[in-house]
Parts: structure tokens; C-alpha cells; sequence
């Protein structure tokens, strides 16, 4: 049985900057994650981090632009928290070994981003995410006397001690189809979104939102789930992302009139406004039949110098290449919105603690929140890494003062008899890859860029369905060894958890605000709706609830861009 | 839609039973990738079928297999190519099976930390800072940071240690992912061990000069990282900058090669030995390592023989080309070792041909975008200039 002070599921960027700060802090760490650390999706972050480094901006700039575009449903303390420490955390990856892009002088060099009223982004070509990554388990691998690494590792439960703390967790060893009882004093979540539950999404096959369904399963809340956000430009196809780098480097949108359409929504920022702004404006003009044929918008690379765009976006002139067939220095591609983020997740301070004691969460998996109704592209990595690195600082206090628990052996077999079940299941019924693309048809027609009550009721109905139908779903694999077949079976429970929880804080909020647009209530309400919508689990069904919005220095603005 | 047949190559370790080969019809767009028609196959047909993915679109590295026979990933492999260079002349199959050079766990699915995160390992793959750590950033030039970022840019997939030849000789070889990985670190000048690093992969056995320059990993290689140029670049900082001499005679045999093709337009096989060990010396000829392994080449020089490969009369007394070729071939080297600096191929700064032009015409106002200039050129590396002059007076 591992024990160790401090034990992080799930190995992205929040992961791994946890387990480097939990080890630096002195704690004996576990991390622990159902794909390669590598593998995470972390890794397909393409356009850069935000931080006010450069001597003319300011944290307060880049927190008012934060401010600003969360649609003022963002706590203020907490982005406060992240806006400072920023600097900081940008020079640590400089001296980790990240390579940034340099400009003229050797200095780290900037690019433009959405939302922002300063070039911020710090960059590495379009494959931030994967440098910083790589870059990380260089530190992981370095510091392997003090981390343990437990790769392709699948967690099936949390687990709690009498008084309702969380000690550790189950998990199988996908490789071998055993199952383990981590026990450990401090546990974080670090384990992702859920974009699969819609579809398409640019998120990649393992965001299926484990850890939110985990944590809400034992009991903590979740919040800001309504508020999903559509990148601007995805791939009508498969959902691919193609980097708001694109934008920053100077890259138009155009409808099928030639009209270059943000000029009417956004004057001043233009593709450059927000992203809820922007998806919004392309899915007015598709809907409103100034959209292509194929119900796209056009994005014009061209613009940007051919060299340029080689050496700063050269996985997305690969990804128009290879994927829609198009050579994107030369013509425009064809996008349109595409489920991209989730801004809610499990609900934390800002030193990553949920309201169960012992449990943490940082990255998408939590809800600070930092992001409010809207992320700001560049925003995402930086919450990963402050919250991953403040959560592990703080787990490894915590862990300082605490015994090593030591969960009943009874919990394995208890674990195994759920696995046992989903192998044991009757064939013949509806195939787990069918729920599955039900539900992500279902989200994306029903909880997307523009919403309404008729919808959601749609949405929750078949959600509710749906959920009756995956304990009987069949599964072909009956094997011990990678047996990909029930894991798939175990995350559709956990996207199926998510989606309720996601439709009914949408129902719930009776305004539009940030990502979240109903076309029956279409105007931000602050007077009933300036807090958020927590979705907690009560008894055997979801109960929603409220928080309120910490505002410090900046009182709700009309939003333009 | 089209018809497509794969042929997968399934194995499951519980069953007791050899591998085997299980065909699936899908119906999918040409367009599609090999990756779609297996999750497709995944979920319609045959749950159990094991491969390793996630992002679908060429960036997290899970998916790495040989499809026909070479190693790439799944996922930016087209329907259509795939079937057009497939094995079968149907022009309809599609033939997936595991990685080369690692064990298999399942089906598809490979076991990458008995091979290549060992190799990963091996190379001290954190940067080692050069100190004093400065407070703000280390200031470097751009071009330096794009340079490394080629390596940066692999993505660990497996597909160049898959179809590494040498690595097939000698499993012991660091190979190309864990090379290039090394080249991140001797390419940055943040690393404090530059030359730590390079005698070491040099004076290995199984380092760097255990490449036997057969391109594979370059045509594997779905991110263009160019494995073998970086283990070329790393000969040619360890040789010509720092002068490591290794007791493999790896450096030494490599400019015996050059020498003799510059003397002699084509290699002087019976020279080659001597040269490795001597140079240009000719009592260092009579090395007797060189003899030694001479001795255990016999058998294989005998064979050449008799099998036709060389002829003896040219392989001892060299080949000659007529002195109008001989002096092109001088010229070629006048012009390489008379510039000032190593001409390094990078995919970031060399890009396409026609860039120039492109950047020549850059509209003013796209440009005013960017906080900070562009690079128009690559510009000379001012962390080398010493090394460089100094290769080029040895």
C-alpha cells in the first residue's frame, strides 16, 4: 500500500507543478495519472501565458482585463493572487528551462492575445503547453528520488476517513488491471475539464472529467458549471483548435459576404475582443445565413507575413495541412465555435482547498475562480501553474501536522466489485461509445454559444436517460491487461455526473453573462444574478446552491470590446 | 465514404497464444486517419482492441505505430495514403502493428518506458543552469531559442526509436529520440555542462557516434524534429568546437572520411583504418588498436571479396576521378570550411525557400502586431564564434 504526504491525481501542468512544489516544500509525493505525463492534455495549450512582466504593464491592468472578461463573475482576490504571482512564476519557467521566444534583444518577447489590453502572452511558437510540459517532467524526472511516478495509473474512487476527510484513493494499474489503495495525507486533484461530454471539442479523448465527478461524488461542490467556453476558431469537422495566436498575430475573420464581421461587435478589439465575444458574433452571423455553405466563418492567416507565421504558428499550418487540407499562409480556413474549456470545475480557496479537509484541486478540474462567465485566452496555463504550485505548498504544510491515514482493506474490495460489474455485464444493450456520442450530440446542440430554457429541459431530459441506460452498457473487453474498454465505461458515469450538473446550473441562471447566452433572459441581470451557482450532491441527487462573487476593486461595468 | 480493410496485428498476453493478424471493413472518408477507423473499429465492432490515444491531432504522441511497416503516428496517417502505400495491392488494406525495438504489451500498444524513457533517462534530460541564476531571465538570442525549439518540438512518440536501424544492432544504442533530447540541452545556452555532455555521449559506446546515418528516424519523425541532424550537430559541436577525441574513434574516423574524399573524391577504403587511428601521421598508422581491428575485420573483408563488393586492386591503392571531378570536389569543401560559420538546417528558421520574399513583403501594419522585431536572417551564433574560428584552423 503507497503512502506518501502529499498524493496529485492527474499530470498536466497542475499536476506536475504541484508535485514540484509539494517536494520542494519537503513532502514525500505521489502523482499519479491515468496517461504518460506527457500525454496530458496540457500539452496541446498552443498560444501562450499571460503575466504582467514587461516594466510598462501592470498586474493590476492584466487583473482588470481578467476582471473584465470573466464578465465580472470572477473572484477578485483570488485574481488578484493570480495577476501578481504571474512575473514570478514566468521567470521560474525561464530558469526551468522553458524555452520562451526571445525578441531582438534576448529578452523574453510578447505577442497580442484576446481580451487584453497590453501584448502580455508569453510564448513558445504555438506549442506553449507542450514546452512547459516537457520542460516540467524534465523536473519530475530529475527529482525522482523525492517524486514517485505512477503513469497509466486509473483512479476509481476517493477516499475518506470517519470524519469525512479525504486519505488517498483506489486506483488500477491500467497495465496490469490491479487495483491499489493510495493512502495519503494531503490528496489533489489535478485532473482536468470534461470536454469530452460534448462533442465535437477541441479537448482531447481523456478529458472526461474525472476528477469533478470524483470529488462531487464525495460530496464537494461544484461551481460555475453553466459556464462553458466555445474557442472562436475550431475545425467544423473534428473540433480542432486552431490557436488564438492566429488572431494575435494579426489574422482576420471574415463571413461569406467578405465583411469583416467584428467590426460591428467588437469596434475597438475587433477578433481581438473575448472569446464568448467573438464565438458569439460567428455564431450570429452563421445563424443569421452570412456564414459559409458548411455553417463556418472564414479565418484569414494570410494576413500575417509567410515567415512569421511558419515560425510562430507552425503546428497550425501543420494542423490545416494535414487535417483540412488547407495551406493556411495562402488561403483563408474555415472554423466556427467549438467547446474548448470549462471555467467551473470543483469549488477552492486560492490555495486550492475544496471544502472536504484534505482535498485540493488546481487546473481545470477546480473553480477558483479565477475565470468567472469567461476565460481569457493565455489565462488557463497561468491558473494551472499558480494554483498547481500554490496547492502543492500548501498540501505539504498540511501534511506536516496530520498522521499517515490508513484506509480499511475493505475498500478494495469494494472497488473491485464495481469493476467486477462492468465486466460481468449482460451483452447485447446499447454500446458505451453510443451513450457517449448521445451525450456529446445532445450537449452541443443544447448547452452551447446560445442556450434557452426549452433546450436545457431537452438536454436534462436526455441527460437523465441516459443515465439510467450506462450502468447496462455492454463492453466488449474482459481482460486485466489494458482493458481501455471498462475504464471507458467507468468515465462515461463520470462526463454523464458533469453534463447533469453543467444543464442544470445552466437552467438555473436566469440571465446572460460571460459564455453563458439565453436567448429568453438575453441581458446580464446583476441585481439577481451577481453570484455564483453551486451544484452539490444531496443524498442521491444534485442540489443547487449559491456562493457569492468577492469584488475588490473593480464594481460591474457594462462590457464592451 | 470508401472501404477500407485493417489489418491489425491484435496480441493478448493473458491468452497464451502468438500474435495474429484480425482484418475489420470500415467505411470512412479517404480523408479520415488510420486513428479514426480504429476507434471507429473500437466502437462498433471490437471494444478490446488496444492502442494508446488522445489528442487526435498530432500533438500528445500517444499513438505512435507502424502502419505498412514504418513507424508514424496514427492519427496524422490519411485513410487514402495509408491505403495507397499499403501492402496489399488491393489498394484497400491497411496493415497497423506495434512499434519496432519494444516490447509489446497489448495489440498496438507498446512498452515505452523499458526503451525509450530508459534512453530519455540516460541523457541528464534537465537543463543544468549556468550560473549565476540571473534574477529576471538569462538573456539569449533569439535564434538560439528557435534553434532548440526543433527539438523541443518532439512530442516522445517513439515512431524514430521504432525504426532506428542501429538500435536493432545494438540495443544499447541511446538512439535518435534520446539524441535529440540531449540536443536541447548542448543547443541551450542556459545549460552550464555543454561540454560535460558531449564527451560523454561521445566517449559511450552506445552514443553518438553508434548512428549509422540511415535517415529512418528523420522519414519516422511526424514533428520534423530531424533526430539524425541533431546527433550530426552534436558530432560536430563535440569534434570541431570542443575537440573531444573519443576512445571510440568515433571523431577520428569521421575526419579520416572527410580527408579521404577530399583527397581522393571517393573513399580510400584501405586508408580508412590507418587514417582513423593516424590521421594524417603516417607513423600513427601503425597504431596497434589499428591492427587489432583490423584483424577483426578480416573475415568481413575477406567476404567483400569474394562476394564481389570491392575490388581489391582499387580498394588498396584507392580509387582515382578524373582531376577536373577531383577539383570540384576540392571546391565544395573551399566552400564549406570558408564560411565563417557552421550553416546549421533548422526547421524554424530555414522554413520553405521562397520565406524571403514573404518576409520581404511584409505589410507594415501586420507587423506592427508584434511587441518585438523578427529575425530576418539566421544570424551568427554570438555564443560560438571562438569555437568556430578555432575549428576551422585545426
Amino acid at each position: 500500500m503507497p503512502a506518501h504526504d502529499v498524493l496529485i491525481i492527474g499530470a498536466g501542468l497542475a499536476g506536475q507543478r504541484a508535485a514540484l512544489a509539494a517536494a520542494d516544500a519537503g513532502a514525500s509525493v505521489a502523482i499519479l495519472s491515468k496517461v504518460h505525463p506527457v500525454r496530458s492534455h496540457s500539452v496541446a495549450a498552443a498560444g501562450g501565458i499571460n503575466a504582467a512582466l514587461n516594466p510598462e504593464d501592470s498586474w493590476e491592468s492584466h487583473a482588470f482585463d481578467t476582471v473584465k472578461g470573466s464578465d465580472y463573475l470572477g473572484d477578485q482576490d483570488a485574481i488578484e493572487i493570480m495577476c501578481r504571482e504571474a512575473p514570478d512564476e514566468i521567470l521560474w519557467l525561464e530558469h526551468a528551462g522553458v524555452t520562451f521566444h526571445r525578441n531582438g534583444t534576448g529578452h523574453l518577447g510578447t505577442r497580442a492575445f484576446g481580451g487584453a489590453s497590453q501584448a502580455r502572452t508569453y510564448y513558445v511558437a504555438d506549442i506553449t503547453g507542450q514546452a512547459i510540459l516537457h520542460v516540467l517532467y524534465e523536473r519530475l524526472m530529475m527529482h525522482g528520488d523525492r517524486i514517485s511516478r505512477y503513469e497509466e495509473w486509473f483512479t476509481t474512487t476517493l477516499l475518506q476517513d470517519e470524519s469525512g476527510a479525504c486519505v488517498g484513493c483506489v486506483a488500477r494499474d491500467i497495465r496490469t488491471g490491479a487495483l491499489e489503495v493510495f493512502n495519503a495525507k494531503s490528496v489533489i486533484l489535478a485532473s482536468g475539464g470534461a470536454g469530452q461530454a460534448f462533442k465535437p471539442t477541441t479537448n482531447a479523448l481523456i478529458c472526461t472529467g474525472d476528477g469533478i465527478a470524483q470529488a462531487y461524488r464525495i460530496g464537494a461542490p461544484l461551481m460555475d458549471m453553466e459556464m462553458i467556453q466555445y474557442h472562436p476558431t475550431t475545425l467544423a469537422e473534428n473540433g480542432f483548435l486552431i490557436t488564438e495566436g492566429a488572431r494575435g498575430e494579426g489574422a482576420h475573420l471574415y463571413n461569406a459576404l467578405g465583411e469583416r464581421f467584428m467590426e460591428k461587435y467588437a469596434p475597438n478589439k475587433l477578433e481581438l475582443a473575448s472569446r464568448d465575444v467573438v464565438s458569439r458574433a460567428e455564431q450570429t452571423e452563421i445563424n443569421e445565413g452570412r456564414g459559409f455553405p458548411d455553417g463556418t466563418i472564414a479565418l484569414d492567416i494570410t494576413k500575417v507575413p509567410r515567415k512569421r507565421t511558419l515560425e510562430a504558428l507552425r503546428e497550425i499550418v501543420n494542423i490545416g495541412k494535414d487535417f483540412a487540407g488547407v495551406d493556411i499562409t495562402r488561403e483563408p480556413i474555415h472554423i466556427k465555435p467549438g467547446m474548448h474549456y470549462i471555467m467551473g470545475g470543483v469549488k477552492t480557496d486560492f490555495d486550492g482547498q475544496t471544502p472536504i479537509p484534505g482535498l485540493y484541486a488546481a487546473g481545470e478540474v477546480a473553480c477558483v475562480s479565477v475565470h468567472g462567465g469567461n476565460r481569457l485566452g493565455a489565462n488557463s496555463l497561468l491558473d494551472t501553474l499558480i494554483f498547481g504550485r500554490r496547492s502543492g505548498d500548501h498540501a505539504a504544510q498540511r501534511a506536516r501536522g496530520t498522521a499517515m491515514p490508513k484506509s480499511p482493506v475493505s475498500v478494495l474490495s469494494d472497488a473491485q466489485g464495481e469493476i467486477d460489474a462492468i465486466l460481468n455485464r449482460p451483452t447485447g444493450g446499447r454500446r458505451v461509445s453510443e451513450i457517449k456520442n448521445e451525450l456529446g450530440e445532445t450537449m452541443n446542440r443544447y448547452v452551447a454559444v446560445y442556450r434557452d430554457e426549452a433546450g436545457l429541459a431537452t438536454a436534462r431530459e436526455i441527460v437523465q436517460r441516459l443515465k439510467q441506460e450506462a450502468p447496462n452498457a455492454a463492453i466488449d473487453d474482459k481482460g486485466t491487461i489494458f482493458n481501455q474498454d471498462v475504464l471507458a465505461a467507468i468515465e462515461l458515469g463520470y462526463m454523464l455526473d458533469v453534463a447533469e450538473a453543467i444543464v442544470m446550473a445552466a437552467q438555473e441562471r436566469r440571465e446572460s453573462r460571460g459564455a453563458q447566452f439565453r436567448t429568453d433572459f438575453p441581458t446580464r441581470n446583476d441585481a439577481d444574478w451577481l453570484h455564483h451557482i453551486t451544484v452539490s450532491l444531496n443524498g442521491d441527487g444534485p442540489a443547487l446552491g449559491t456562493a457569492p462573487v468577492t469584488i475588490t476593486k473593480w464594481e460591474p461595468q457594462e462590457r464592451t470590446y | 465514404m470508401a472501404e477500407y480493410t485493417l489489418k491489425l496485428r491484435r496480441y493478448d498476453p493473458q491468452s497464451g497464444e502468438a500474435p495474429y493478424y484480425e482484418e475489420f471493413q470500415i467505411d470512412l472518408e479517404p480523408h479520415r486517419s488510420v486513428l479514426e477507423a480504429i476507434l471507429k473499429v473500437k466502437a462498433e465492432q471490437d471494444g478490446s482492441v488496444g492502442i494508446r490515444c488522445s489528442c487526435r491531432a498530432a500533438i500528445c504522441g500517444s499513438c505512435g505505430v507502424r502502419i505498412n511497416g514504418k513507424a508514424g503516428l496514427a492519427c496524422h496517417t490519411h485513410l487514402d495514403h495509408a491505403a495507397k502505400t499499403g501492402v496489399n495491392a488491393d489498394g484497400k488494406t491497411i496493415l497497423v502493428e506495434p512499434m519496432g525495438n519494444m516490447p509489446v504489451i497489448k495489440d498496438l500498444i507498446v512498452d515505452m518506458d523499458a526503451v525509450h524513457w530508459k534512453k530519455i533517462q540516460r541523457v541528464t534530460p534537465w537543463l543544468i543552469n549556468k550560473q549565476p541564476v540571473p534574477e529576471r531571465e538569462y538573456i539569449v538570442p533569439h535564434e538560439n531559442m528557435v534553434d532548440v525549439t526543433q527539438t523541443m518540438a518532439c512530442i516522445q512518440c517513439g515512431a524514430c526509436v521504432s525504426d532506428c536501424l542501429s538500435m536493432e544492432v545494438d540495443p544499447l544504442f541511446v538512439g535518435p529520440a534520446a539524441s535529440a533530447k540531449a540536443y536541447r540541452f548542448v543547443g541551450d545556452p542556459r545549460d552550464a555542462e555543454q561540454f560535460e555532455r558531449l564527451k560523454d555521449l561521445a566517449e559511450d559506446p552506445h552514443g553518438i557516434y553508434d548512428c549509422t546515418h540511415c535517415f529512418n528516424c528523420i522519414e519516422a519523425c511526424p514533428k520534423g524534429v530531424a533526430p539524425m541532424n541533431q546527433i550530426m550537430r552534436l558530432r560536430r559541436i563535440a569534434g570541431n568546437d570542443h575537440h573531444i577525441v573519443d576512445r571510440n574513434n568515433g571523431e577520428r574516423h569521421e575526419r579520416a572520411f572527410v580527408s579521404l574524399i577530399r583527397d581522393y573524391g571517393l573513399l580510400h577504403e584501405a586508408e580508412l583504418l590507418p587514417r582513423s587511428y593516424g590521421g594524417d601521421s603516417w607513423f600513427g598508422k601503425f597504431h596497434p588498436a589499428a591492427g587489432q581491428e583490423l584483424l577483426d575485420s578480416l573475415p568481413v573483408v575477406v567476404r567483400g571479396v569474394m562476394r564481389g563488393k570491392f575490388a581489391p586492386k582499387k580498394a588498396l591503392f584507392g580509387h582515382r576521378i578524373p582531376s577536373a571531378d577531383l577539383k570540384a570536389v576540392k571546391a565544395i569543401y573551399e566552400k564549406v570550411e570558408g564560411k565563417p560559420r557552421r550553416y546549421e538546417l533548422n526547421l524554424y528558421i530555414s522554413g520553405y525557400e521562397d520565406e524571403e520574399d514573404a518576409a520581404g513583403a511584409a505589410e507594415p501594419t501586420a507587423v506592427s502586431a508584434y511587441s518585438d522585431g523578427m529575425p530576418s536572417a539566421p544570424g551568427p551564433d554570438p555564443n560560438r564564434p571562438t569555437a568556430a574560428s578555432e575549428s576551422e584552423s585545426a
